[in-house]
């Protein structure tokens, strides 16, 4: 082991310890204002102070608006969380889970927007849905789409599971693109619904020039699927997840319906991807077949993987790193204008994960169970066993 | 009879690799399941606990034919197995491992029982109640195994190589515990390579190789058959 492993577990360990050594008020207390920091940050009143201290590099993005940076943050940050049941939980590789995010945006779309094929050819609709309730119809759609998906292929595990899920992102996108008579291609879905309220001065607060209330609501969903991730993943639910990623033939042994779970968490994480893809076509208002590329399927994971997969604070840092970071370099001023940080991103991700595979395979923020279950499939492939 | 196995086969893929194996365990013994690598003992065992289907036979557990029931159910009539070799939840700890050993189960006062009676058997996983399986040795993780199937209060006990990678003493010391744990009433079904203590230890046992039940016989009575002993005795 490196020194620097060394130093990064011992301050970890150090941090880690102190945290759960203190009251559990002052726990309370500081997670409140740390929220409050979150709900606050995205004013330029507040954050135009956030600089590197000593030197005057700016914390937040100048080249795309801060609180749009943060906005596709959050619903980066909704996917990786939705990934981590599916794969941080239960371990099943899904490697097409952008799909979900797709069933959700499209839903939307369809129902919310004025040019929806739905209201000018068919008919079905006589006119555009409001945009929250489409809001539960595009979640039960994904949830739907997640059980479909995975009744006949949760089946298979492993590598096998992999591909499938690769083959069910591709064609949503492929239809998505091709077809016409409904999704309209690559044209796509224009004018899409916000969510609703106004100010008190007669402006509505989901407009397209300010941000922040999306930002807003993306935080307080992210808040909330927290909840029900800490809470699913203690319950009986959780532990039957546990037990099939480490080990499903023990675990069926122990007499875990191991087919059920794992639909579950399919299901679970399908809705939770559909969410963020309903939040997304509400802010973007544009939907079409361009943005479920593969890249952004395996984007996502290659986010949960960087964080630490199986942990919440690993998923959330995972999915805030690659979509703040890349943004946050290309406000950088001594970065000339010729390089654009995007178009390497998959590169430099590409090798951070192939370094981190070998230094530190559980991610940034680990879960503890999970740096255990790597060492001991390790020791499974020296050894020979299978 | 407790368990009754008739004439199954067993497949994977193209592969047979169970060619009609019929056997018995009645209540309240210890019946061995002998056989050299590849004969056919874990997978006989995956068809009794259900992690693999059968092809055609039958396996009936206490007069019922479970041969079509979901292996997380057959946990609940009663079957317990404890799997071959690296079985336990390396990053649960040793509590949690033997939490799920008693997944099924709602009693939680027989429960925490049954966790004093593992912890009585193996005091070492006492000693090491919060570690995790992971970082237990080789010894203490099949200690575990075999605790942890105990935990749902099996009727039928299965172990799959209780003895795999162990050290001359702690085979020894992990075979007097199955007897006590036989002694204390649960059948067990014991699959085999370590012949001389499972045939010393068994009431009955059963000889495998290719697939199929070549011999079958008392502990004592194979203990001292000639092609046994020259076959997986290592003694000519």
């Amino acid at each position: 082991m490196t020194s620097a492993q060394n130093w990064w577990k011992r301050t970890s360990n150090t941090v880690g310890s102190a945290w759960r050594g203190m009251p559990k008020w002052v726990r309370i207390l500081a997670t409140l204002l740390f929220v409050a920091f979150l709900y606050i940050l995205p004013n330029k009143e507040f954050y135009e102070y956030l600089n590197i201290p000593g030197v005057w590099i700016p914390l937040y993005t100048t080249g795309v608006e801060f609180p749009s940076a943060l906005f596709f943050a959050t619903w980066m940050i909704l996917l990786t969380l939705g990934l981590n049941i599916v794969c941080g939980y239960a371990g099943l590789l899904d490697l097409g889970f952008f799909g979900f995010f797709a069933v959700g945006a499209y839903t939307v779309a369809l129902l919310t927007s004025p040019d929806s094929k739905l209201i000018t050819e068919y008919h079905w609709l006589e006119s555009p849905w409001p945009w929250l309730v489409t809001v539960p119809i595009a979640v039960s759609l994904a949830l739907l789409s997640g059980v479909l998906l995975g009744w006949p292929t949760l089946r298979l595990r492993g590598d096998y599971l992999a591909i499938v899920t690769l083959g069910f992102a591709e064609v949503i996108r492929i239809i998505a693109r091709n077809q016409d008579w409904i999704l309209n291609g690559d044209r796509g879905i224009t004018r899409v619904g916000h969510p609703p309220g106004k100010w008190s001065d007669g402006k509505a607060i989901f407009g397209i020039l300010d941000t922040r209330p999306y930002y807003w609501l993306g935080l307080t969903l992210i808040i909330l699927v927290i909840f029900v991730s800490r809470n699913l993943v203690r319950s009986r639910v959780g532990r039957a997840w546990i037990a099939i990623r480490e080990d499903e033939d023990a675990a069926e042994l122990m007499g875990v319906p191991t087919f059920k779970f794992k639909l579950w968490a399919f299901a679970m994480g399908a809705s939770i991807g559909g969410l963020s893809g309903t939040l997304w076509a509400g802010q973007n208002s544009f939907v079409n077949s361009s943005t479920f590329s593969l890249e952004n399927s395996i984007l996502v994971l290659a986010a949960l993987l960087l964080g630490g997969a199986g942990s919440i604070g690993g998923a959330i840092l995972g999915g805030f790193l690659v979509v703040y970071v890349p943004e946050w370099l290309r406000s950088l001023p001594f970065l000339p204008e010729s390089i654009d940080v995007n178009k390497y991103r998959y590169l430099v991700f590409g090798i951070i994960l192939v370094v981190m595979m070998i230094f530190k395979p559980g991610g940034i923020w680990p879960n503890r169970r999970r740096v255990e279950e790597y060492k001991d499939r390790a020791k499974e492939v020296a050894v020979g066993v299978v | 009879m407790l368990l009754e196995i008739d004439n199954i086969t067993l497949l994977y893929g193209r592969i047979q690799a169970l060619h009609g194996i019929s056997m018995q365990v009645e209540q309240g013994e210890i019946v061995a399941l002998i056989g050299a690598n590849g004969a056919g003992k874990s997978t006989t065992m995956r068809a009794i606990s259900g992690l693999r289907p059968i092809a055609s036979g039958r396996i009936m557990f206490e007069g019922e034919d479970i041969s079509n029931v979901r292996a997380d159910l057959r946990v609940i009539r009663g079957i317990s197995q404890s799997p071959e070799g690296r079985g336990v939840f390396p990053g649960m700890t040793v509590r949690e491992n033997l939490d799920m050993g008693a997944y099924t189960r709602k009693d939680s006062a027989a429960i925490a029982q049954d966790l004093d009676r593992v912890m009585d058997l193996f005091p070492r996983l006492k000693e090491r109640e919060r570690q995790q399986g992971g970082t237990l040795s080789g010894g203490e993780q099949q200690m575990l195994a075999v605790g942890r199937a105990l935990m749902s209060r099996p009727k039928l006990l299965l172990l799959d190589e209780p003895s795999m990678g162990l050290a001359p003493m702690l085979i020894q010391q992990i075979f007097t515990i199955i007897t006590e744990i036989n002694q204390q009433g649960t059948t067990v079904l014991v699959v085999e390579q370590n012949a001389q203590q499972a045939l010393s230890r068994a009431h009955r046992a059963y000889v495998l190789e290719t697939g199929n039940i070549v011999k079958s016989g008392t502990g004592p009575d194979l203990l001292h058959d000639p092609a046994v002993k020259a076959a997986y005795l290592g003694v000519a």
